[in-house]
Protein backbone atom coordinates (compact mmCIF):
# COMPACT_ATOMS: atom_id res chain seq x y z
CA UNK A 1 0.00 0.00 0.00
CA UNK A 2 1.18 3.35 -0.70
CA UNK A 3 2.65 5.70 2.03
CA UNK A 4 2.52 9.39 2.77
CA UNK A 5 5.71 11.28 3.56
CA UNK A 6 5.36 11.16 6.96
CA UNK A 7 4.31 7.29 7.22
CA UNK A 8 7.85 6.84 4.97
CA UNK A 9 9.85 8.50 7.70
CA UNK A 10 8.55 7.01 10.40
CA UNK A 11 9.43 3.70 8.69
CA UNK A 12 12.78 4.79 7.81
CA UNK A 13 12.77 5.58 11.66
CA UNK A 14 11.27 2.71 13.06
CA UNK A 15 13.12 0.33 10.93
CA UNK A 16 10.07 -1.22 9.02
CA UNK A 17 9.08 -1.11 5.43
CA UNK A 18 5.74 -0.59 5.50
CA UNK A 19 3.50 1.97 8.82
CA UNK A 20 -0.31 2.51 8.50
CA UNK A 21 -2.09 4.97 10.44
CA UNK A 22 -2.64 4.27 14.24
CA UNK A 23 -0.11 2.27 14.93
CA UNK A 24 2.61 3.08 17.19
CA UNK A 25 6.23 2.51 16.59
CA UNK A 26 9.44 2.95 18.68
CA UNK A 27 11.56 4.97 16.67
CA UNK A 28 14.81 6.48 16.21
CA UNK A 29 15.32 10.04 16.67
CA UNK A 30 17.56 12.17 14.40
CA UNK A 31 18.16 15.53 16.01
CA UNK A 32 16.57 16.80 19.48
CA UNK A 33 16.28 20.75 20.03
CA UNK A 34 15.00 22.47 23.62
CA UNK A 35 15.22 25.61 24.53
CA UNK A 36 15.38 27.75 27.47
CA UNK A 37 11.66 27.47 27.94
CA UNK A 38 11.68 23.93 29.42
CA UNK A 39 15.43 22.89 29.39
CA UNK A 40 15.81 23.86 32.77
CA UNK A 41 13.30 21.36 33.88
CA UNK A 42 14.81 18.62 32.26
CA UNK A 43 18.21 18.85 33.17
CA UNK A 44 16.42 18.87 37.19
CA UNK A 45 14.76 15.55 35.97
CA UNK A 46 18.31 14.53 34.35
CA UNK A 47 19.87 14.94 37.42
CA UNK A 48 17.52 14.28 40.11
CA UNK A 49 14.61 11.58 38.92
CA UNK A 50 17.15 9.19 36.81
CA UNK A 51 18.56 6.13 37.66
CA UNK A 52 21.56 5.86 35.15
CA UNK A 53 21.72 9.66 33.37
CA UNK A 54 23.10 9.18 30.50
CA UNK A 55 23.11 10.88 27.08
CA UNK A 56 22.22 8.40 24.01
CA UNK A 57 24.17 10.69 21.66
CA UNK A 58 25.61 13.77 22.23
CA UNK A 59 25.94 14.92 18.59
CA UNK A 60 22.01 14.60 18.19
CA UNK A 61 21.38 17.22 20.88
CA UNK A 62 20.82 20.54 20.13
CA UNK A 63 20.34 23.37 22.63
CA UNK A 64 18.94 27.14 22.17
CA UNK A 65 18.64 29.98 24.60
CA UNK A 66 16.13 32.39 22.43
CA UNK A 67 13.15 32.98 24.62
CA UNK A 68 14.10 35.34 27.58
CA UNK A 69 17.41 36.29 25.51
CA UNK A 70 19.23 38.76 27.36
CA UNK A 71 17.58 37.52 30.37
CA UNK A 72 14.81 39.29 31.98
CA UNK A 73 15.07 39.00 36.04
CA UNK A 74 17.82 36.58 38.12
CA UNK A 75 15.42 33.50 37.92
CA UNK A 76 15.15 33.89 34.50
CA UNK A 77 19.42 34.36 34.36
CA UNK A 78 19.75 31.32 36.86
CA UNK A 79 17.67 29.14 34.62
CA UNK A 80 19.78 30.01 31.40
CA UNK A 81 23.01 29.42 33.62
CA UNK A 82 21.94 25.63 34.81
CA UNK A 83 21.52 24.99 30.65
CA UNK A 84 24.51 26.63 29.77
CA UNK A 85 26.73 24.63 32.16
CA UNK A 86 25.01 21.52 31.84
CA UNK A 87 25.67 22.03 27.86
CA UNK A 88 29.19 22.99 28.88
CA UNK A 89 29.52 19.79 30.22
CA UNK A 90 28.52 17.48 28.24
CA UNK A 91 30.13 18.95 25.08
CA UNK A 92 26.00 19.88 23.58
CA UNK A 93 25.42 21.87 20.59
CA UNK A 94 24.77 25.18 22.28
CA UNK A 95 23.28 29.07 20.99
CA UNK A 96 23.03 31.46 23.16
CA UNK A 97 21.54 35.21 21.54
CA UNK A 98 21.84 33.63 18.22
CA UNK A 99 17.98 34.18 17.07
CA UNK A 100 15.00 32.10 17.35
CA UNK A 101 15.24 28.44 18.07
CA UNK A 102 13.51 27.02 14.75
CA UNK A 103 15.44 29.60 12.32
CA UNK A 104 18.97 28.35 13.80
CA UNK A 105 17.40 25.00 13.00
CA UNK A 106 16.42 25.54 9.47
CA UNK A 107 20.04 27.55 9.04
CA UNK A 108 22.32 25.19 10.17
CA UNK A 109 20.78 21.46 11.30
CA UNK A 110 17.56 20.23 9.72
CA UNK A 111 17.79 18.18 6.78
CA UNK A 112 15.37 16.35 4.45
CA UNK A 113 13.65 13.06 5.96
CA UNK A 114 14.69 13.46 9.32
CA UNK A 115 12.65 13.02 12.49
CA UNK A 116 13.31 15.56 14.85
CA UNK A 117 11.90 16.51 18.53
CA UNK A 118 11.99 19.80 19.34
CA UNK A 119 10.87 21.29 22.40
CA UNK A 120 8.39 23.35 21.38
CA UNK A 121 5.35 23.02 19.69
CA UNK A 122 6.16 25.61 16.55
CA UNK A 123 9.11 22.01 15.78
CA UNK A 124 6.17 21.42 13.05
CA UNK A 125 8.16 23.78 10.72
CA UNK A 126 11.15 21.83 9.51
CA UNK A 127 8.56 20.50 7.34
CA UNK A 128 9.80 22.92 4.98
CA UNK A 129 12.87 21.56 4.43
CA UNK A 130 11.17 17.79 4.23
CA UNK A 131 11.74 16.62 7.81
CA UNK A 132 9.27 15.47 10.34
CA UNK A 133 9.66 17.77 13.03
CA UNK A 134 7.34 17.64 16.13
CA UNK A 135 6.82 19.21 19.69
CA UNK A 136 7.68 17.16 22.62
CA UNK A 137 7.41 18.31 26.47
CA UNK A 138 10.41 17.82 28.62
CA UNK A 139 9.58 14.41 29.65
CA UNK A 140 9.58 12.87 26.55
CA UNK A 141 12.83 14.95 25.33
CA UNK A 142 14.59 13.05 28.07
CA UNK A 143 13.15 10.12 27.16
CA UNK A 144 14.56 10.51 23.49
CA UNK A 145 17.74 12.12 24.84
CA UNK A 146 18.76 9.41 27.18
CA UNK A 147 17.54 6.67 24.70
CA UNK A 148 17.95 7.91 21.32
CA UNK A 149 14.56 6.66 20.77
CA UNK A 150 10.64 7.21 21.68
CA UNK A 151 7.67 6.30 20.37
CA UNK A 152 5.50 7.70 17.67
CA UNK A 153 1.71 7.36 16.75
CA UNK A 154 1.56 7.27 12.97
CA UNK A 155 -0.36 10.23 11.73
CA UNK A 156 -3.49 10.61 9.66
CA UNK A 157 -2.59 13.08 6.74
CA UNK A 158 -4.72 15.89 5.39
CA UNK A 159 -3.33 17.34 2.08
CA UNK A 160 -3.44 20.69 0.89
CA UNK A 161 -3.08 21.32 -3.06
CA UNK A 162 -2.24 24.38 -3.64
CA UNK A 163 -2.13 25.92 -7.27
CA UNK A 164 -1.99 29.75 -8.71
CA UNK A 165 0.13 32.27 -7.18
CA UNK A 166 -0.22 34.73 -4.09
CA UNK A 167 -0.97 38.42 -5.24
CA UNK A 168 0.68 41.09 -4.92
CA UNK A 169 0.49 42.74 -0.77
CA UNK A 170 -1.28 38.75 -0.33
CA UNK A 171 1.46 36.42 2.02
CA UNK A 172 2.51 33.20 3.16
CA UNK A 173 1.07 33.84 6.48
CA UNK A 174 -2.67 34.99 4.97
CA UNK A 175 -2.28 31.74 3.22
CA UNK A 176 -1.99 29.40 6.32
CA UNK A 177 -4.50 31.74 8.95
CA UNK A 178 -7.06 31.24 6.13
CA UNK A 179 -6.55 27.38 5.98
CA UNK A 180 -6.25 27.36 9.89
CA UNK A 181 -10.00 29.81 10.13
CA UNK A 182 -11.13 26.86 7.63
CA UNK A 183 -10.05 23.71 9.50
CA UNK A 184 -10.22 25.25 13.22
CA UNK A 185 -7.99 25.36 15.55
CA UNK A 186 -8.05 21.28 16.13
CA UNK A 187 -8.86 20.83 12.42
CA UNK A 188 -5.45 18.82 12.26
CA UNK A 189 -5.05 17.33 15.85
CA UNK A 190 -2.93 14.37 15.75
CA UNK A 191 -2.57 14.43 12.08
CA UNK A 192 -0.29 15.90 9.62
CA UNK A 193 -0.61 18.39 7.17
CA UNK A 194 1.44 17.97 3.46
CA UNK A 195 1.37 20.82 0.91
CA UNK A 196 1.88 19.77 -2.58
CA UNK A 197 0.78 21.22 -6.29
CA UNK A 198 2.04 23.41 -8.71
CA UNK A 199 1.55 25.85 -6.21
CA UNK A 200 4.24 25.45 -4.05
CA UNK A 201 6.78 26.83 -7.21
CA UNK A 202 5.57 30.48 -6.32
CA UNK A 203 6.17 29.69 -2.88
CA UNK A 204 10.27 30.58 -0.91
CA UNK A 205 11.21 28.77 1.93
CA UNK A 206 10.54 31.86 4.07
CA UNK A 207 7.16 31.19 2.86
CA UNK A 208 7.18 27.73 3.51
CA UNK A 209 8.80 28.02 6.39
CA UNK A 210 5.97 30.25 7.64
CA UNK A 211 3.09 27.75 6.47
CA UNK A 212 4.94 24.63 8.16
CA UNK A 213 5.45 26.94 11.57
CA UNK A 214 1.82 27.57 11.93
CA UNK A 215 0.03 24.39 11.54
CA UNK A 216 0.57 23.28 15.18
CA UNK A 217 -1.83 25.84 15.64
CA UNK A 218 -4.49 23.62 13.85
CA UNK A 219 -3.67 21.02 16.56
CA UNK A 220 -0.93 19.63 13.35
CA UNK A 221 1.45 16.76 14.53
CA UNK A 222 3.55 18.05 12.17
CA UNK A 223 3.91 19.65 8.42
CA UNK A 224 5.14 18.34 5.12
CA UNK A 225 6.52 18.79 1.95
CA UNK A 226 8.74 17.96 -0.71
CA UNK A 227 11.71 18.31 -1.48
CA UNK A 228 12.28 20.36 -4.46
CA UNK A 229 14.47 22.44 -6.30
CA UNK A 230 14.13 25.34 -4.22
CA UNK A 231 14.21 23.55 -0.88
CA UNK A 232 17.55 21.91 -2.29
CA UNK A 233 19.21 25.67 -3.44
CA UNK A 234 18.62 26.00 0.62
CA UNK A 235 20.01 23.25 1.83
CA UNK A 236 23.22 23.41 -0.51
CA UNK A 237 23.36 27.52 0.59
CA UNK A 238 23.75 26.43 3.91
CA UNK A 239 26.02 24.06 3.21
CA UNK A 240 24.12 20.24 3.97
CA UNK A 241 22.95 17.19 2.10
CA UNK A 242 19.66 15.91 2.51
CA UNK A 243 19.37 12.35 4.59
CA UNK A 244 16.41 11.46 2.77
CA UNK A 245 13.64 13.06 0.20
CA UNK A 246 10.29 11.65 0.11
CA UNK A 247 7.13 11.85 -1.97
CA UNK A 248 3.77 10.49 -0.92
CA UNK A 249 3.13 7.64 -3.06
CA UNK A 250 0.30 8.13 -5.75
CA UNK A 251 -2.13 5.55 -3.81
CA UNK A 252 -1.08 7.07 -0.50
CA UNK A 253 -4.02 7.32 1.36
CA UNK A 254 -5.06 10.65 3.18
CA UNK A 255 -7.61 11.77 5.87
CA UNK A 256 -9.07 14.74 3.59
CA UNK A 257 -7.50 16.56 0.43
CA UNK A 258 -8.11 20.48 0.13
CA UNK A 259 -7.80 22.30 -2.96
CA UNK A 260 -6.66 25.84 -2.15
CA UNK A 261 -6.08 28.36 -5.27
CA UNK A 262 -4.29 30.46 -4.20
CA UNK A 263 -4.79 33.73 -6.35
CA UNK A 264 -8.41 33.77 -3.81
CA UNK A 265 -6.62 34.77 -0.87
CA UNK A 266 -6.58 38.13 0.52
CA UNK A 267 -4.99 39.52 3.66
CA UNK A 268 -6.21 38.11 6.76
CA UNK A 269 -6.28 39.11 10.16
CA UNK A 270 -6.39 36.18 13.07
CA UNK A 271 -8.33 38.28 15.84
CA UNK A 272 -8.17 37.63 19.76
CA UNK A 273 -8.25 35.11 21.49
CA UNK A 274 -8.04 32.33 18.89
CA UNK A 275 -5.57 31.54 16.14
CA UNK A 276 -8.52 30.29 14.11
CA UNK A 277 -10.74 33.30 14.71
CA UNK A 278 -9.69 34.78 11.51
CA UNK A 279 -11.50 37.52 8.92
CA UNK A 280 -10.41 39.52 5.81
CA UNK A 281 -8.48 42.32 7.19
CA UNK A 282 -10.66 45.17 6.01
CA UNK A 283 -12.96 43.95 8.51
CA UNK A 284 -11.17 44.77 11.32
CA UNK A 285 -9.60 47.71 9.80
CA UNK A 286 -9.55 50.53 11.55
CA UNK A 287 -8.96 49.59 15.77
CA UNK A 288 -6.70 51.34 17.39
CA UNK A 289 -3.08 49.72 18.19
CA UNK A 290 -0.78 50.20 20.93
CA UNK A 291 2.30 48.02 19.81
CA UNK A 292 3.17 46.62 16.44
CA UNK A 293 5.54 43.16 16.76
CA UNK A 294 7.32 42.41 13.14
CA UNK A 295 9.19 38.86 13.79
CA UNK A 296 9.32 35.61 15.98
CA UNK A 297 9.69 32.34 13.65
CA UNK A 298 6.87 33.05 11.80
CA UNK A 299 7.91 36.34 10.20
CA UNK A 300 11.44 37.54 11.19
CA UNK A 301 13.43 36.74 8.41
CA UNK A 302 14.89 39.01 5.82
CA UNK A 303 11.93 38.62 3.24
CA UNK A 304 9.62 40.14 5.92
CA UNK A 305 11.94 42.58 7.13
CA UNK A 306 12.29 43.70 3.66
CA UNK A 307 8.40 44.08 2.79
CA UNK A 308 8.52 46.11 6.52
CA UNK A 309 11.28 48.38 5.23
CA UNK A 310 10.04 49.20 1.98
CA UNK A 311 6.63 50.64 3.48
CA UNK A 312 8.31 52.48 6.30
CA UNK A 313 10.96 53.81 3.34
CA UNK A 314 9.94 58.05 3.60
CA UNK A 315 8.01 57.36 6.23
CA UNK A 316 7.50 57.56 10.36
CA UNK A 317 5.83 54.90 13.02
CA UNK A 318 2.59 56.37 14.21
CA UNK A 319 3.46 58.80 17.48
CA UNK A 320 1.43 56.32 19.72
CA UNK A 321 2.55 52.94 18.45
CA UNK A 322 5.67 51.52 19.55
CA UNK A 323 6.82 48.94 16.81
CA UNK A 324 9.30 46.39 17.54
CA UNK A 325 11.40 45.11 15.12
CA UNK A 326 13.11 41.54 15.99
CA UNK A 327 15.54 39.59 13.22
CA UNK A 328 14.53 36.05 13.50
CA UNK A 329 18.43 34.85 13.75
CA UNK A 330 22.11 36.91 14.04
CA UNK A 331 22.60 36.23 10.87
CA UNK A 332 19.37 37.53 9.16
CA UNK A 333 20.07 40.87 11.48
CA UNK A 334 23.49 41.20 9.91
CA UNK A 335 21.87 40.65 6.88
CA UNK A 336 19.04 43.52 7.09
CA UNK A 337 22.14 45.71 8.41
CA UNK A 338 24.26 45.05 4.91
CA UNK A 339 20.93 45.72 2.89
CA UNK A 340 20.40 49.15 4.95
CA UNK A 341 17.01 48.02 5.82
CA UNK A 342 17.74 48.23 10.19
CA UNK A 343 18.64 52.03 9.10
CA UNK A 344 15.56 52.34 7.42
CA UNK A 345 13.16 50.90 10.11
CA UNK A 346 15.63 52.92 12.78
CA UNK A 347 14.97 56.36 11.09
CA UNK A 348 11.25 55.36 11.19
CA UNK A 349 11.35 55.17 14.57
CA UNK A 350 11.08 51.64 14.93
CA UNK A 351 12.67 50.20 17.57
CA UNK A 352 14.81 47.56 16.37
CA UNK A 353 15.99 44.53 19.40
CA UNK A 354 18.18 41.42 19.60
CA UNK A 355 16.99 38.12 17.30
CA UNK A 356 15.09 36.62 19.93
CA UNK A 357 11.10 35.12 20.64
CA UNK A 358 10.20 38.98 22.55
CA UNK A 359 6.78 39.63 22.19
CA UNK A 360 5.45 36.55 20.52
CA UNK A 361 5.36 35.36 24.20
CA UNK A 362 4.40 37.47 26.77
CA UNK A 363 7.47 36.59 29.26
CA UNK A 364 10.20 38.40 27.66
CA UNK A 365 11.06 42.34 25.91
CA UNK A 366 7.78 44.65 24.78
CA UNK A 367 5.12 42.68 26.81
CA UNK A 368 1.55 44.84 26.59
CA UNK A 369 -0.04 46.40 29.99
CA UNK A 370 -3.53 45.98 30.72
CA UNK A 371 -6.38 46.53 27.59
CA UNK A 372 -3.41 47.58 25.32
CA UNK A 373 -3.85 46.27 21.51
CA UNK A 374 -0.94 44.63 19.85
CA UNK A 375 -0.41 43.55 16.39
CA UNK A 376 1.56 41.04 15.57
CA UNK A 377 3.57 38.69 13.31
CA UNK A 378 3.94 36.31 16.17
CA UNK A 379 2.12 32.93 16.12
CA UNK A 380 -0.57 33.17 18.84
CA UNK A 381 -3.18 35.24 20.35
CA UNK A 382 -4.03 33.29 23.04
CA UNK A 383 -5.77 35.32 25.98
CA UNK A 384 -2.58 36.55 28.28
CA UNK A 385 -0.09 35.38 25.59
CA UNK A 386 1.92 38.75 25.14
CA UNK A 387 1.13 40.42 28.36
CA UNK A 388 -1.94 41.19 31.09
CA UNK A 389 -4.94 38.84 30.58
CA UNK A 390 -7.07 42.19 29.58
CA UNK A 391 -4.96 42.94 26.45
CA UNK A 392 -5.69 41.98 22.71
CA UNK A 393 -3.29 40.36 20.45
CA UNK A 394 -4.19 40.81 16.27
CA UNK A 395 -2.19 38.65 14.16
CA UNK A 396 -1.18 39.35 10.57
CA UNK A 397 1.11 39.14 7.69
CA UNK A 398 4.63 41.54 7.71
CA UNK A 399 2.81 43.87 5.40
CA UNK A 400 -0.77 44.61 7.53
CA UNK A 401 1.51 44.67 10.75
CA UNK A 402 3.95 47.52 9.29
CA UNK A 403 0.91 49.18 7.81
CA UNK A 404 -0.79 49.19 10.91
CA UNK A 405 2.22 50.70 12.69
CA UNK A 406 2.43 53.87 10.51
CA UNK A 407 -1.30 54.77 10.76
CA UNK A 408 -1.51 54.07 14.10
CA UNK A 409 -4.47 51.48 13.86
CA UNK A 410 -5.32 48.09 11.72
CA UNK A 411 -4.81 48.56 8.28
CA UNK A 412 -3.64 46.58 4.80
CA UNK A 413 -0.57 47.82 3.36
CA UNK A 414 -3.14 48.94 0.41
CA UNK A 415 -4.44 52.35 2.79
CA UNK A 416 -0.82 53.55 2.18
CA UNK A 417 -1.21 54.14 -1.04
CA UNK B 1 -14.74 12.09 45.71
CA UNK B 2 -13.70 15.32 44.79
CA UNK B 3 -14.66 18.52 43.31
CA UNK B 4 -15.14 19.54 39.58
CA UNK B 5 -14.09 22.76 37.96
CA UNK B 6 -15.83 23.10 34.91
CA UNK B 7 -13.71 24.99 31.76
CA UNK B 8 -14.49 25.42 28.43
CA UNK B 9 -13.29 24.94 25.07
CA UNK B 10 -9.74 25.58 23.41
CA UNK B 11 -8.24 25.55 26.68
CA UNK B 12 -4.79 26.79 26.00
CA UNK B 13 -1.59 26.25 27.57
CA UNK B 14 -0.97 29.79 28.37
CA UNK B 15 -4.47 29.74 29.91
CA UNK B 16 -3.41 26.81 32.03
CA UNK B 17 0.18 28.02 33.39
CA UNK B 18 0.83 31.63 31.51
CA UNK B 19 4.76 32.47 29.90
CA UNK B 20 5.99 34.29 32.10
CA UNK B 21 5.89 31.81 35.03
CA UNK B 22 7.72 29.29 32.95
CA UNK B 23 11.26 30.41 33.66
CA UNK B 24 10.45 30.10 37.34
CA UNK B 25 13.35 27.55 39.05
CA UNK B 26 10.73 24.55 39.93
CA UNK B 27 6.96 23.36 39.30
CA UNK B 28 6.27 24.18 42.81
CA UNK B 29 7.20 27.76 42.27
CA UNK B 30 4.64 27.82 39.18
CA UNK B 31 1.90 25.95 40.31
CA UNK B 32 0.19 28.80 42.29
CA UNK B 33 -0.76 30.95 39.06
CA UNK B 34 -2.50 27.51 37.56
CA UNK B 35 -5.59 29.19 35.16
CA UNK B 36 -4.36 32.62 36.57
CA UNK B 37 -6.17 34.16 33.75
CA UNK B 38 -9.34 32.18 33.60
CA UNK B 39 -9.57 31.93 37.96
CA UNK B 40 -6.96 33.90 39.98
CA UNK B 41 -8.30 31.65 42.78
CA UNK B 42 -7.98 28.00 41.39
CA UNK B 43 -4.71 27.26 42.81
CA UNK B 44 -6.11 27.92 46.06
CA UNK B 45 -9.13 26.69 45.89
CA UNK B 46 -8.13 23.31 44.29
CA UNK B 47 -7.67 20.19 46.47
CA UNK B 48 -6.19 16.87 46.39
CA UNK B 49 -8.56 14.56 44.42
CA UNK B 50 -10.42 17.40 42.68
CA UNK B 51 -11.13 17.01 38.48
CA UNK B 52 -10.88 19.47 35.91
CA UNK B 53 -13.39 18.98 33.36
CA UNK B 54 -13.30 20.56 30.03
CA UNK B 55 -14.74 20.79 25.97
CA UNK B 56 -12.86 20.14 23.44
CA UNK B 57 -8.83 20.63 22.52
CA UNK B 58 -8.02 21.26 26.22
CA UNK B 59 -4.76 21.96 26.19
CA UNK B 60 -3.89 23.81 22.50
CA UNK B 61 -0.92 25.73 21.96
CA UNK B 62 2.43 25.26 23.14
CA UNK B 63 4.55 21.79 24.24
CA UNK B 64 5.35 23.33 27.96
CA UNK B 65 5.07 20.41 30.13
CA UNK B 66 4.52 23.02 32.44
CA UNK B 67 0.75 22.80 32.19
CA UNK B 68 0.19 19.19 33.02
CA UNK B 69 2.84 19.10 35.41
CA UNK B 70 1.17 22.29 37.51
CA UNK B 71 -2.39 20.61 37.45
CA UNK B 72 -0.74 17.19 38.92
CA UNK B 73 1.32 19.42 41.60
CA UNK B 74 -1.96 20.43 42.69
CA UNK B 75 -3.16 17.30 43.35
CA UNK B 76 -5.66 17.24 40.45
CA UNK B 77 -6.59 13.91 40.08
CA UNK B 78 -7.90 13.66 36.03
CA UNK B 79 -8.89 15.63 33.27
CA UNK B 80 -11.75 14.84 31.67
CA UNK B 81 -12.32 16.57 28.57
CA UNK B 82 -14.55 16.13 24.98
CA UNK B 83 -10.96 16.39 23.61
CA UNK B 84 -7.42 17.04 23.97
CA UNK B 85 -4.63 18.66 21.83
CA UNK B 86 -2.14 16.26 21.18
CA UNK B 87 1.18 17.36 22.72
CA UNK B 88 -0.70 17.89 26.19
CA UNK B 89 -2.30 14.59 25.78
CA UNK B 90 0.84 12.90 25.39
CA UNK B 91 2.91 14.85 27.96
CA UNK B 92 0.14 14.38 30.90
CA UNK B 93 1.03 10.39 30.11
CA UNK B 94 4.07 10.85 30.29
CA UNK B 95 4.32 12.81 33.31
CA UNK B 96 1.32 10.25 34.72
CA UNK B 97 -1.44 13.01 35.25
CA UNK B 98 -4.30 10.43 33.99
CA UNK B 99 -6.25 12.91 30.92
CA UNK B 100 -9.55 10.85 29.97
CA UNK B 101 -11.90 11.75 26.63
CA UNK B 102 -15.51 11.65 27.66
CA UNK B 103 -17.90 12.88 25.03
CA UNK B 104 -20.87 12.86 27.69
CA UNK B 105 -19.80 14.23 30.79
CA UNK B 106 -19.01 17.39 29.85
CA UNK B 107 -22.67 18.70 28.96
CA UNK B 108 -23.79 17.34 32.56
CA UNK B 109 -21.61 18.35 35.24
CA UNK B 110 -21.44 22.01 36.76
CA UNK B 111 -18.53 23.54 38.59
CA UNK B 112 -18.42 22.73 41.67
CA UNK B 113 -20.27 19.43 41.49
CA UNK B 114 -18.57 16.21 43.85
CA UNK B 115 -17.66 13.59 41.48
CA UNK B 116 -15.80 9.94 41.40
CA UNK B 117 -13.19 8.39 39.20
CA UNK B 118 -12.51 4.68 39.09
CA UNK B 119 -9.38 4.82 36.89
CA UNK B 120 -9.47 1.33 36.23
CA UNK B 121 -12.77 0.85 34.23
CA UNK B 122 -13.12 4.45 33.08
CA UNK B 123 -16.30 5.22 34.97
CA UNK B 124 -17.10 8.35 36.20
CA UNK B 125 -19.92 9.05 38.64
CA UNK B 126 -21.70 11.97 39.73
CA UNK B 127 -24.97 13.02 40.77
CA UNK B 128 -25.96 9.36 40.96
CA UNK B 129 -25.04 9.05 36.97
CA UNK B 130 -22.18 6.71 35.67
CA UNK B 131 -20.03 8.32 32.52
CA UNK B 132 -17.87 5.44 31.04
CA UNK B 133 -15.06 7.14 28.96
CA UNK B 134 -12.93 5.87 26.39
CA UNK B 135 -10.25 3.87 26.96
CA UNK B 136 -6.33 4.65 26.27
CA UNK B 137 -4.30 2.74 23.65
CA UNK B 138 -2.62 -0.04 25.68
CA UNK B 139 0.87 1.33 25.39
CA UNK B 140 -0.10 4.34 26.85
CA UNK B 141 -2.45 3.03 29.52
CA UNK B 142 1.09 0.80 30.63
CA UNK B 143 3.31 4.07 31.12
CA UNK B 144 0.47 5.69 32.78
CA UNK B 145 0.47 2.52 35.43
CA UNK B 146 3.85 2.30 36.16
CA UNK B 147 3.66 6.34 37.22
CA UNK B 148 4.91 7.62 33.35
CA UNK B 149 7.46 7.73 31.19
CA UNK B 150 10.19 8.47 33.75
CA UNK B 151 9.19 5.43 36.14
CA UNK B 152 8.92 3.47 33.51
CA UNK B 153 12.67 3.93 31.83
CA UNK B 154 14.37 3.67 35.27
CA UNK B 155 12.31 0.09 35.27
CA UNK B 156 13.64 -0.47 31.49
CA UNK B 157 17.41 0.52 32.94
CA UNK B 158 17.21 -1.09 36.15
S1 LIG C 1 9.21 33.10 18.20
FE1 LIG C 1 7.29 32.63 19.25
S2 LIG C 1 6.55 30.72 18.37
FE2 LIG C 1 8.68 30.96 17.74
S3 LIG C 1 9.81 29.79 19.26
FE3 LIG C 1 9.72 31.90 19.99
S4 LIG C 1 7.93 32.05 21.33
FE4 LIG C 1 7.76 30.15 20.12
Amino acid sequence: MGMTIAEKIIAAAAGVSQVKTGDIHTVEVDRLMSNDGTTHLTIDMYNNKLKNPHIADTSKLVWIVDHNVPADSPKTAASHKKMRDFAKANNITFYEGKGVCHQIMMENHVRPGELIFGADSHTCAYGALGAFGTGVGCTDYLYAMVTGKSWLLVPETIKFNLTGKLRDGVYARDLILTIIGKIGANGANYKAMEFTGTGMESLNMSDRISICNLCVEAGAKTALMEVDDIAMDYLHTHGREPKACYKSDHDAVFAATYDINLEEIEPIVAKPHFVDNVVPASEVSGVKIDEAFLGSCNNGRIEDLRVGAALLKGRKVHPLVRFLVVPASASIYKQALDEGLITTFMEAGAIVMNANCSVCWGSCQGVIGENEVLISTGTRNFKGRAGHPSASVYLASAATVTASAILGEIATADSLK
Amino acid sequence: MGKTFRFHTDVDTDQIIASQYLLFPTIDEMKMHTFESLDPNFASKVKPGDFVVAAENFGCGSSREQAPSVLKALGVKAVIAKSFARIFYRNAINIGLPVIVCKELYDEVADGDDMELSLLDGVVTTGGREFTCTKLPEYMQEILDQGGLIASLNKEEA
